[in-house]
C-alpha cells in the first residue's frame, strides 16, 4: 500500500516540477529585467515564439537542441527589441509590453500554421541522474527529468548569487532602484537595462521551447495558455528574488497537477471538469494577494524605478 | 589591497608634480541652453590645485548646470573644458570619474535600499567582481579613519542620517580616486555642528592634494571656508574674488545686482517690527496637538509625544533638519498619515485619523514641502488646480456638474491677485515655472481666509523674490489672524518669522523658546540634539 | 568656418499637426512592416492592401461590416477610456465581454425564455452590464485595497471567464438541438436584437454606444466625480490630498468599464449569434483591440469614433486576410501589435525634437 502511496508522491513532484519549470525559467528572466528597472508584460508573446521557433527547428533537424539554440536566440532577440522601444525610446512599458504580446501570438501562429498539432518525434527526453535518483520518493520526484529542468536546477542558485554577490548584481539592483543615482556613480545604466531585458527574454523563450519540446511535444497556437502572465504574477509574489521564485513556481505546477487528477472525482459527481481550468488563474490571483500582504507587511516593494524611462539630466 | 593611488596612474606623475596654483580644471566659454532659459552664458571658470573654490550665486542662477557640464551629466553647447592641461569631452559622468572627478549632490544620490559598501562597490573599478563587499569595508575603514568621516559600512543607506549619507558620498569619491570634488549644497540638509565637521574634512582633504569646488547659497558659509570666490548670476559670470579681499555686501552686490539695496532677509525685519508697534494680539487656540505618535515609512515611530498649540494671529516655528519628524508630523495633523496615538484638534475639534477631507472643511491651508508630488497636478490646467479643494462645493460646482463659468471667473480673479503670470488660465500648470507654481499653490490655498495654514518649508529652491514674497504673504495672514505653523530647516528663516520656536530632533520638541530669547547658536546645537537644563529657562514657551 | 551640431532637446509643446502627423506615420511604418510579411509569403502587398481597403472601406458591403465590428470595438472602448484616464490598466475587456454574453444568454433561454421583446431586451442589456461591471470589480477591489497589480488580476479574470464559458457551452448549457456541439440552443427570437434591414447591424447596441460617446465625454470633462478620475489618474497624492477617495474612484471607474464591455458582450451573442459559443467566436480579440484604439485616441471620448471605424476597417480586412490569402486570422494580432509598438515607439517624437544649431548664432532649423 504504502509503495503506491509513495508513487503517488514522486510523481506528483515530478509533474509539478515539469509544470512549474516554464514559469520559473520565464520569471528568473524577468526577475532580473525587472530589477533593472524594466517592466516585460511580451512574456506570454515571447515564450508563444519561443515554442514555436524551438519547435519547427526541433522538428526539422530532428535535434531538439538546436530548438533549444534557436528558441534562445528568438527570445533574446524579442527582448532586444523590447529594450530597444523601452530604453531608447523611452516608451510606455505597459503598452510596448502589450504589443509584444500581440506580436509575438500574431508571428507564432503565422510561423507555425503549418505544424498545427504535429507532434515532436524526438522530443527532450528525460534522464536519471546517478546516484540520487536513487533516493525514494525525493529521487524520482527531482531527478528523473531532461536537461533543460536540471539547467533551471543551476540557474537557480546561480541567478541568486549573481544578484546578491557580484559587482554586476550590485549595479543591477541599483539601476532599479535609483538610475540617476547609479549613473552618477558611473554605472552604464542603458546597458545595464539592455543586457537585463535582453536576457529576460531569452530565458522566456527558453520557458516556452520547454513547452513544445518536453512537456507538451507539439505546437499548436496559444500553447502557452497564459504561463506568461503567470509568470509576471509569480515575479511578484517571489518578491523579485530567485529562490523564492522556485517556491512560487513549482506551487503553481501542483496546479497544473490538481486539474489532472481531481477531474475523475468531480466526473464522479457529474460535474464537468473543465472548471478546473480555472484553478491556475484563481491561484494566481491569490499569489498576488498574498504576494502584495507580504510587501504591505515587510515593506519592501517593486524596484523603485519600474516601468519609468531614466533619462540623463531630467 | 590595492588602494586607490593606481587609479589615476596616467596622472600619477602629472598630479605628483603639482603645486599650489597650477590649474587643474579650466572650463571656456561654456554655454547651455535649455528649453526657455540660457542656464549658462559664456561662462569662464578655473579650479587650481589644493584650493576651496567656492561657486556663489542664488537658486537658478546655473551653478548646478555649470558642475553639472564638468561632470558629464550634460554637454555645453559652447565652449571647451581643460582638465589637467588636456581637453576632455565627457559624455557620462563614467568619463568624468575616470579622470578623477568626483561629484556630491545636493542630495547624496545614493540607493537606499543596498548598504553603504554595496553603494561604494558599484562604481569601484579595483573592486572584485565576486563577493566586492568585504574588500570595500576595509577600504570604507581606512579612509573613514584617515579623514574623520565616519560610517558604518554595513548600514542600509536609508538607516542613514543625512549627515552620514553625506559622509558617504564623499567618501565614495575618495575611494573613486578622486581628486577634483564638487560639493553641491553640501550643508543644505546639515546641522551646523555637522557643518563644521564638514568643513574640517574639507580643509583635510586639501590638505593632501584635492582640489574642491564647492557651491552655494549662503553667504556666511563661502566667506568662512573658500580661497576663492566666482559668482555667477542668471546663467552669466559676474566675477571672481578672492574670499581675503571679499565682504558680504560685495557679494550680495555681485550676486543680486546693483538694484537690490537690502542684503537677504533684512527686509523683513521691518515689516516684523511693523506687526509688533501694532500691538498685535494672539488670539484662540486653532491648532492643539497633544502627545502624537506617527509611524514613519519603514514602521519606525518617527513622531515621538509631541504636543503643542498654535493660536491666531502667531507663527509657531518648527525648526530641525530634515528627517527629524517633520514631514510625518505635518502628514499626521494634516490627515494624510495615521497618528498611532494623541489627539489633534483643529478649532476645537477633534480631527485626529479622519482623513484630510475633515481638515480640509476645517478650513486649513497646507502648503507642502513637495509641490509637485502634493500640490498641484502639472498636466492639468492652472483653473483645475485651482479648484482643487473646492470643486465639491457650490458655486463651484452643482450635485453632479462642475460649473465652469463660474470658475474660469473665479481663476482669473485668483491670478490678477496673487500675480500668476501665464497667458491663459487653459494652460497646463507644468509650463509654468517654479515661483509661479507656488503661487498657485499659494492662492488655491489662502483664497478662503484659512483659520490655520501649514507652511511645510515654503521658500525651499525659491529664488529671492520669491522667497520674500512668500514669506511676506505669511505675516500679512498672520495680521489678518490666521493661526500658521511654519516648518523648516532654515534656522535663519524661523528666528525671522516666528513668535515661538520649537526645536524637533529624534521626533521631540527639544524646547520651545519665544523667539525674542532666540539664540541661533543655541538652538543649531539642539537641532543635533544637544540638551541644556532646565534651570536656563521659564516656561514662557510652554503655555497651556 | 562655422560649425553644426545636432542636438536633442525636450519639448513640452506640440503642435497640432504633428500630433496628428506622427501617428499616421506610425501606422504606414506598421502597415510596410507587414507589407514585407506578405512579400515573404508570395503576396504582392500592394495588391493584397488595395483589396483589404476596398474590401473594408469602400463597398457598402464592408462598410456594413465595419459597422458591426465597430460597435464592440467602440464600446469597449468607451469603457476603457475610463479606466485609463484614472490610471487603471484594465486589460480584462475581453473577460468581462464574455460575462456580459454569459448574462444574456441565461435571460434569453432560461431566466426571461418567452417573455416578448421589449422585456427580455432591455433585461439583457441591464444583466449584461451588471455581471460585466461584476468582473470588473474583484480586481478594482484587490487594487484599492491591497494594492495588487490589475493587469495581472484583470487578465486572469479573461481566462477565467473563458473556461467558465466553455464549462457552460459543454456542460450545464448544451444545446440540445445542436448535436453534441459545444454551443448552447438558439435565442428565442424574442431575444433577438432587431437589425437594420439588409444589415447585420444590431442598432440597438449601435444606438447605446453612439449616445454613450457625448456620455462619457462629458462624464469626464464636466463632472465632478470625471475630475476627480482624472486628478486620481495624473497625481494619486494630491487626489489624497484633496480628499480623493482612491476606492470610490477605483471602483465607479471599473463597474463603468465593464459594464460597458459587459453590454458589448449581449450585443455579440443577442445580435450576432443569437447563443453562446466558443469564446473566440465571440470576441475576435474585441478588448485588446480596444486597448489600441483607445491608446491612438488619446483617451478622448469623441476620437474614439474615427479610431474604431478605422480599426473596424481592419478587423474585417482581417477576414478578407483569412479567407483570400489564406493566413490565420491571428494574423490580426501581428498586426495590432505592431501599429501599437508603432505608436508607442513614436510617441518620443512627440517628445523630443533635433535641432540643428550653427555655432556662435541663435540661428537653428527645427527638424523633427
Amino acid at each position: 500500500m504504502t509503495n503506491v502511496i509513495a508513487k503517488q508522491i514522486a510523481l506528483f513532484i515530478n509533474i509539478s516540477i515539469k509544470a512549474g519549470t516554464p514559469l520559473l525559467l520565464a520569471s528568473l528572466g524577468e526577475i532580473y529585467a525587472e530589477r533593472s528597472g524594466i517592466l516585460n508584460l511580451g512574456l506570454e508573446g515571447i515564450m508563444l515564439v519561443g515554442a514555436v521557433t524551438g519547435f519547427i527547428l526541433a522538428h526539422s533537424t530532428g535535434n531538439p537542441l538546436i530548438g533549444i539554440i534557436v528558441s534562445l536566440l528568438a527570445g533574446a532577440l524579442m527582448g532586444l527589441m523590447h529594450a530597444f522601444v523601452c530604453v531608447t525610446l523611452r516608451a510606455n512599458q505597459v503598452v510596448a509590453g502589450l504589443a509584444l504580446v500581440m506580436i509575438g501570438t500574431g508571428l507564432s501562429s503565422l510561423l507555425g500554421r503549418s505544424y498545427v498539432g504535429v507532434a515532436l518525434e524526438k522530443p527532450l527526453r528525460p534522464l536519471k541522474i546517478p546516484v540520487l535518483s536513487e533516493i525514494p520518493i525525493l529521487g524520482e520526484g527531482f531527478f528523473y527529468h531532461d536537461i533543460l529542468i536540471y539547467t533551471s536546477y543551476v540557474l537557480v542558485p546561480l541567478l541568486w548569487f549573481i544578484l546578491y554577490k557580484t559587482k554586476v548584481g550590485i549595479q543591477i539592483r541599483a539601476v532599479g532602484e535609483n538610475p540617476a543615482a547609479a549613473d552618477s556613480m558611473g554605472v552604464n545604466v542603458y546597458l545595464i537595462r539592455y543586457a537585463c531585458t535582453i536576457f529576460g527574454g531569452s530565458l522566456a523563450g527558453l520557458a516556452g521551447a520547454y513547452i513544445s519540446l518536453a512537456y507538451t511535444p507539439m505546437w499548436m497556437e496559444g500553447i502557452t495558455v497564459g504561463k506568461g502572465w503567470i509568470a509576471l504574477a509569480l515575479v511578484i509574489f517571489a518578491m523579485w528574488d530567485p529562490l523564492r521564485a522556485v517556491l512560487g513556481a513549482y506551487l503553481f505546477g501542483t496546479t497544473d497537477v490538481l486539474q489532472y487528477w481531481l477531474q475523475m472525482p468531480l466526473q464522479r459527481r457529474g460535474i464537468d471538469p473543465s472548471i478546473l481550468g480555472t484553478l491556475p488563474y484563481i491561484a494566481t490571483i491569490i499569489a498576488l494577494l498574498i504576494g502584495s500582504f507580504e510587501r504591505i507587511r515587510k515593506r519592501i516593494g517593486a524596484p523603485a524605478s519600474l516601468g519609468k524611462p531614466y533619462v540623463r539630466g531630467e | 589591497m590595492k588602494s586607490s593611488k593606481y587609479y589615476l596612474s596616467p596622472f600619477s606623475q602629472t598630479l605628483s608634480s603639482l603645486k599650489k596654483g597650477d590649474i587643474v580644471v579650466l572650463m571656456k566659454g561654456i554655454t547651455k541652453r535649455f528649453p526657455g532659459v540660457i542656464a549658462n552664458y559664456k561662462i569662464d571658470f578655473d579650479l587650481r590645485y589644493g584650493e576651496i573654490h567656492a561657486l556663489l550665486g542664488e537658486n537658478g542662477a546655473g551653478k548646478t548646470t555649470l558642475v553639472s557640464i564638468l561632470y558629464g551629466i550634460h554637454q555645453p553647447d559652447e565652449g571647451e573644458i581643460y582638465v589637467y592641461g588636456k581637453r576632455v569631452h565627457f559624455r557620462s559622468p563614467r568619463d568624468a570619474i575616470r579622470m578623477g572627478i568626483g561629484m556630491v549632490h545636493q542630495h547624496p544620490r545614493l540607493i537606499d535600499t543596498l548598504t553603504v559598501a554595496e553603494n561604494i562597490a558599484l562604481s569601484l573599478k579595483d573592486a572584485p567582481f565576486i563577493n566586492p563587499v568585504p574588500n570595500v569595508e576595509e577600504l570604507i575603514k581606512e579612509y573613514s579613519e584617515k579623514y574623520g568621516l565616519k560610517v558604518d559600512p554595513k548600514a542600509k543607506v536609508w538607516q542613514l542620517s543625512a549627515g552620514e549619507k553625506q559622509r558617504v558620498a564623499i567618501l565614495r569619491t575618495l575611494i573613486s580616486g578622486a581628486k577634483i570634488l564638487i560639493l553641491d549644497e553640501p550643508t543644505t540638509s546639515l546641522s551646523p555642528p555637522e557643518r563644521n565637521d564638514l568643513f574640517e574634512a574639507m580643509k583635510a582633504l586639501v590638505e593632501e592634494g584635492a582640489s574642491i569646488i564647492f557651491i552655494s547659497h549662503k553667504l556666511k558659509e563661502v566667506l568662512g571656508i573658500s580661497d576663492r570666490i566666482t559668482v555667477l548670476r542668471k546663467g552669466r559670470k559676474v566675477g571672481t574674488v578672492s574670499a581675503e579681499e571679499s565682504s558680504p555686501e560685495l557679494l550680495i552686490k555681485m550676486m543680486l545686482g546693483e538694484s537690490k539695496p537690502m542684503s537677504i532677509g533684512l527686509g523683513l525685519g521691518k515689516a516684523k517690527d511693523q506687526l509688533h508697534k501694532v500691538g498685535h494680539k494672539v488670539g484662540k487656540k486653532i491648532l492643539e496637538v497633544h502627545n502624537l505618535y506617527v509611524l514613519g515609512d519603514r514602521g519606525e515611530v518617527a513622531v515621538k509625544g509631541v504636543s503643542f498649540e498654535v493660536r491666531e494671529g502667531e507663527i509657531f516655528g518648527i525648526v530641525g533638519v530634515p528627517g527629524n519628524g517633520q514631514r510625518e508630523l505635518v502628514e499626521a495633523i494634516v490627515g494624510l498619515r495615521k497618528a498611532l496615538k494623541g489627539v489633534i484638534r483643529i478649532s476645537g475639534v477633534d480631527i485626529t485619523n479622519k482623513g484630510p477631507l475633515a481638515v480640509i472643511n476645517m478650513g486649513v491651508a497646507y502648503i507642502p514641502e513637495d509641490r509637485i508630488k502634493y500640490g498641484l497636478v502639472l498636466d492639468l490646467t492652472i483653473a483645475e488646480n485651482l479648484i482643487l479643494k473646492d470643486y465639491r462645493r457650490p458655486p463651484f460646482s452643482g450635485r453632479i456638474m462642475l460649473n465652469t463659468s463660474y470658475i474660469s471667473k473665479w481663476c482669473l480673479d485668483l491670478m490678477r491677485r496673487y500675480d500668476i503670470k501665464t497667458p491663459d488660465i487653459n494652460t497646463p500648470v507644468k509650463y509654468l515655472s517654479g515661483g509661479n507654481l507656488q503661487r498657485v499653490i499659494l492662492a488655491r490655498e489662502f483664497s478662503h481666509n484659512p483659520k490655520l495654514i501649514i507652511a511645510f518649508r515654503p521658500t525651499y529652491g525659491l529664488d529671492v523674490a520669491a522667497t520674500e514674497y512668500v514669506q511676506k504673504l505669511l505675516l500679512q495672514e498672520k495680521q489678518r489672524g490666521a493661526a500658521i505653523l511654519l516648518i523648516s530647516e532654515d534656522l535663519d528663516e524661523i528666528i525671522e518669522l516666528s513668535d515661538r520656536i520649537a526645536v524637533m530632533f529624534e521626533g521631540k520638541f527639544m524646547d520651545i523658546v519665544p523667539a525674542g530669547r532666540a539664540d541661533a547658536e543655541r538652538l543649531g546645537l539642539m537641532m543635533m540634539g544637544v540638551r541644556f537644563h532646565e534651570e536656563d529657562k521659564d516656561t514662557c514657551g510652554k503655555s497651556l | 568656418m562655422k560649425k553644426i551640431r545636432i542636438r536633442v532637446e525636450r519639448v513640452y509643446e506640440v503642435p497640432l499637426w504633428l500630433r496628428i502627423v506622427i501617428p499616421i506615420i506610425a501606422i504606414l511604418v506598421a502597415l510596410s512592416i507587414v507589407a514585407i510579411i506578405f512579400l515573404i509569403q508570395g503576396i504582392n502587398p500592394i495588391i493584397a492592401y488595395a483589396e483589404i481597403f476596398h474590401d473594408a472601406f469602400l463597398t457598402t458591403y464592408g462598410i456594413k461590416f465595419n459597422v458591426v465590428k465597430l460597435i464592440p470595438l467602440l464600446l469597449c472602448s468607451l469603457g476603457l477610456s475610463v479606466a485609463f484616464k484614472a490610471n487603471v490598466w484594465n486589460i480584462g475587456a475581453e473577460g468581462q465581454l464574455l460575462m456580459g454574453a454569459i448574462a444574456a444568454t441565461w435571460i434569453a433561454l432560461f431566466k426571461l425564455k418567452g417573455y416578448p421583446s421589449y422585456i427580455v431586451i432591455p433585461a439583457m442589456y441591464v444583466l449584461g452590464f451588471i455581471f460585466g461591471a461584476l468582473w470588473a470589480l474583484i480586481p478594482a477591489l484587490l487594487k484599492a485595497k491591497f494594492e495588487v497589480n490589475e493587469i495581472i488580476t484583470t487578465l486572469m479574470m479573461n481566462y477565467i471567464a473563458m473556461k467558465l464559458v466553455l464549462f457552460l457551452i459543454y456542460g450545464p448549457w448544451r444545446g440540445t438541438t445542436t448535436w453534441k456541439y459545444p454551443i448552447t440552443d438558439e435565442f428565442p427570437a424574442e431575444a433577438q436584437l432587431p437589425l437594420i434591414p439588409g444589415t447585420l447591424i444590431h442598432w440597438p447596441s449601435l444606438l447605446i454606444a453612439l449616445i454613450l460617446v457625448p456620455v462619457i465625454y462629458l462624464f469626464l470633462k464636466k463632472t465632478k466625480i470625471g475630475y476627480e478620475i482624472s486628478v486620481f489618474g495624473l497625481n494619486p497624492n494630491a487626489a489624497r490630498y484633496a480628499g480623493i477617495n482612491k476606492t470610490k474612484v477605483l471602483v465607479i471607474v471599473m463597474l463603468i468599464s465593464g459594464g460597458l464591455a459587459g453590454i458589448a458582450g449581449v450585443g455579440e451573442v443577442a445580435g450576432i449569434h443569437h447563443r453562446l459559443r466558443y469564446p473566440s467566436s465571440i470576441s475576435s480579440g474585441y478588448g485588446y483591440t480596444a486597448i489600441i484604439t483607445t491608446w491612438l485616441a488619446k483617451l478622448n471620448p469623441l476620437l474614439l469614433l474615427p479610431t474604431t471605424f478605422f480599426f473596424g476597417g481592419l478587423l474585417v480586412g482581417g477576414d478578407v486576410i483569412k479567407i483570400d490569402l489564406r493566413l490565420p486570422s491571428s494574423v490580426v494580432y501581428l498586426f495590432n501589435g505592431l501599429i501599437l509598438t508603432s505608436l508607442v515607439s513614436s510617441d518620443i517624437l512627440l517628445r523630443y525634437r533635433i535641432r540643428l544649431l550653427v555655432v556662435g548664432e541663435e540661428d537653428d532649423k527645427c527638424h523633427s
